[in-house]
């Protein structure tokens, strides 16, 4: 059973592997800094569907399947699937889920859904309850454009604070006692912080509060400071986001040097010309998934606390003049 | 060199109003619908006060393409309809415009039936 | 932690902004050049078509351009220049156009009644209705002017 160490930090007991990872990116993402790690690559973000929503379930639905096959699994195999996304009525995760007839839970924390599905997860299988899960999420530049933003064919500017919705999707696979494969150690469940950031462009100065907050609780309850870990990496707060983040920490005193970084800001490289990074619910879930992971596996990195960010605001919201409130979850990896 | 001159003036006059309107979406982050709002009364309210006529005829099309333009198109239709009873001076706005409206609305559909959004690339 | 406060003067002091000159030298010139495309146009009808009134000739450049627009933003072209151009392309009548034709293009996968049709006025909504508010209410000033004057 986990125990919980100050309000908000629990700390996984028993043996829970992340045993294999499976992502799927799309064009531009292809060829950001990552795109000799995904495990595949679309040349179309449409898949050969009639829409972008039906891609994005097409998506979600094949990284599931993937990470299942790679491991020789079928889905009679897995206790429950653990999903997330962006859309309304999150149906790029449901509707992916009928294909399989596995017990369904569907989450939703906007961009930090990983991380959320990866402590719910982590804690029920702690239980004792479960023996295999997959999580998985996605997101997609066509369909959280439409939903967030404008039409593609709009002529507008971006901002230079804005940032670009990532089409992809990240699926790993938890088991129970399997070996020498990364282990999740400790999750901490972040609260809602909003520090009325009120600019929707401006999302990285929203989620840098709630992802401080949440590494310093984490950092408290554990009792550790960051040269603990080899890296601190925060799912989507873009470059700007990132410094944000190092100016919080360097006010309380804490080293930021080599050891924060930030999967939106990463995903690509500087000549793409992609504002301030990648965000999405699939963002921190294909850098772990492609990268993170193997980088884990070959011992590069020993000990992660990832931390993917979400900005939980709606379009309804930001129209009756709302301010952005912001959640981050962090998960200690370690192997 | 009347012509060449005559360019100059719309390419000058077009390219301020735009100019100004990129100062607004610099300073105030607005969205495209609010500028074109905004614009469109400035056509009303320059058409309202008289003084659309000089600035077209200095600058032509540089005032005429802008949506400032059919803002002052639909004062101009209301302003003239007064003058023949309270009926034709509601409806007159739009009759004038009525020309531009009909084109985006029938255009619109016809495009949007025909093509699909297409995947945008940085 | 930072304050709440402390932190908005920070992000303010801090934000990347946008490059000034650059997007006001390309809306200038982008809008400059549509400006004189349109006169362009004006000239064409005004020589080929002679039996043609002034108001006539006006309202079909109007329609052309809008015709361009369209077009540019069905093939996928206007929102590529609207990216560099900004204002030079929101703000002359093409940039109309396309705030009508991209809404109704991006959801024509929602069917041609639920889609194109009802959200072909998401965007330049606001346009239209402010638009004719204000007319009826200048006609209606403009009426009583002449009325009582």
């Amino acid at each position: 059973m986990s125990k919980k160490r100050g309000n908000q930090t629990f700390v996984i007991e028993s043996d829970i592997s992340i045993k294999n990872t499976y992502s799927i990116a799309g064009p531009e993402e292809g060829e950001g800094s990552f795109k000799d790690y995904y495990d595949y690559l679309l040349d179309d973000d449409l898949w050969e569907c009639k829409s972008y929503e039906k891609a994005e379930i097409k998506i979600h639905k094949e990284v599931i399947d993937g990470v299942l096959k790679k491991e020789y699994l079928t889905h009679r195999n897995i206790d429950c699937i653990f999903g997330g996304d962006l859309l309304n009525q999150i149906i790029s995760s449901s509707f992916s889920a009928r294909e399989f007839e596995v017990p369904f839970i569907g989450l939703y924390g906007a961009c930090s859904t990983f991380g959320e599905s990866l402590a719910v997860a982590s804690m029920i299988m702690d239980g004792d309850n479960m023996q295999r899960i997959v999580c998985a999420t996605s997101s997609h530049f066509g369909t959280a454009e439409r939903q967030y933003r404008f039409p593609l064919e709009l002529g507008t500017q971006p901002t230079p604070t804005s940032q670009w919705t990532i089409t992809g999707a990240g699926a790993v696979l938890l088991e129970r006692n399997s070996g020498d494969y990364p282990k999740i150690k400790s999750v901490t469940i972040g609260k809602v912080i909003d520090y009325e950031i009120s600019d929707a462009a401006n999302m990285g100065a929203a989620m840098a509060p709630a992802a401080y907050d949440t590494i310093y609780t984490h950092l408290r309850d554990m009792n550790r400071t960051p040269d603990y870990y080899d890296m601190i990496i925060t799912g989507d707060l873009g470059k700007y986001g990132l410094d944000l983040l190092k100016h919080f920490a360097e006010v309380d005193g804490l080293v930021t040097e080599n050891i924060f970084d930030d999967c939106g800001a990463r995903i690509y490289t500087s000549n793409q010309n992609c504002g301030q990074g990648g965000s999405g619910a699939g963002c921190s879930a294909i850098v772990y998934s492609a990268y993170l992971h193997k980088e884990l596996l070959a011992k590069k990195l020993h000990k992660i606390l990832l931390v993917p960010t979400g900005a939980l605001l709606s379009r309804l919201s930001t129209m009756q003049g709302e301010s952005i409130p912001a959640i981050a979850h962090a998960i200690d990896i370690e192997i | 060199m009347d012509i060449f001159l005559r360019y100059l003036q719309v390419f000058v006059v077009g390219g301020l109003v735009c100019f100004i309107g990129q100062i607004l979406i610099n300073k105030t982050k607005m969205t495209s619908a609010r500028i074109l709002v905004l614009f469109l009364t400035l056509g009303v309210v320059l058409e309202a006060v008289g003084a659309f006529r000089y600035i077209k005829e200095f600058g032509s099309s540089g005032i005429t393409v802008p949506i400032v333009g059919f803002g002052a198109n639909l004062a101009k239709g209301a302003i003239d309809g007064a003058k023949y009873g309270i009926i034709p001076a509601v409806v007159g706005g739009m009759q004038k415009a009525a020309g531009g409206l009909t084109a985006a609305i029938v255009f619109g559909f016809i495009f949007s039936v025909v093509s699909k959004s297409k995947t945008k690339r940085m | 932690m930072i304050e709440k406060t402390e932190y908005q003067k920070y992000v303010n002091k801090t934000v990347p902004r946008t490059q000034e000159l650059k997007t006001l030298l390309t809306a200038f010139i982008s809008g400059g050049i549509i400006c004189m495309i349109g006169e362009g146009i004006l000239d064409l009808y005004t020589y080929t078509l002679p039996m043609l009134g002034q108001e006539e000739i006006a309202t079909l450049t109007t329609i052309t351009l809008i015709f361009i627009g369209g077009f540019l933003t069905a093939v996928g072209l206007y929102d590529k220049l609207g990216r560099h151009c900004g204002a030079g392309t929101i703000i002359p009548i093409t940039g109309f156009a396309n705030s009508i034709v991209s809404p109704a293009i991006e959801f024509n996968r929602e069917g041609v009644f639920q889609g194109v049709m009802s959200k072909m006025f998401d965007i330049a909504g606001p346009v239209i209705v402010s638009g004719v508010t204000m007319s009826a209410i200048i006609g209606i000033i403009f009426y009583l002017i002449e009325v009582f004057a």
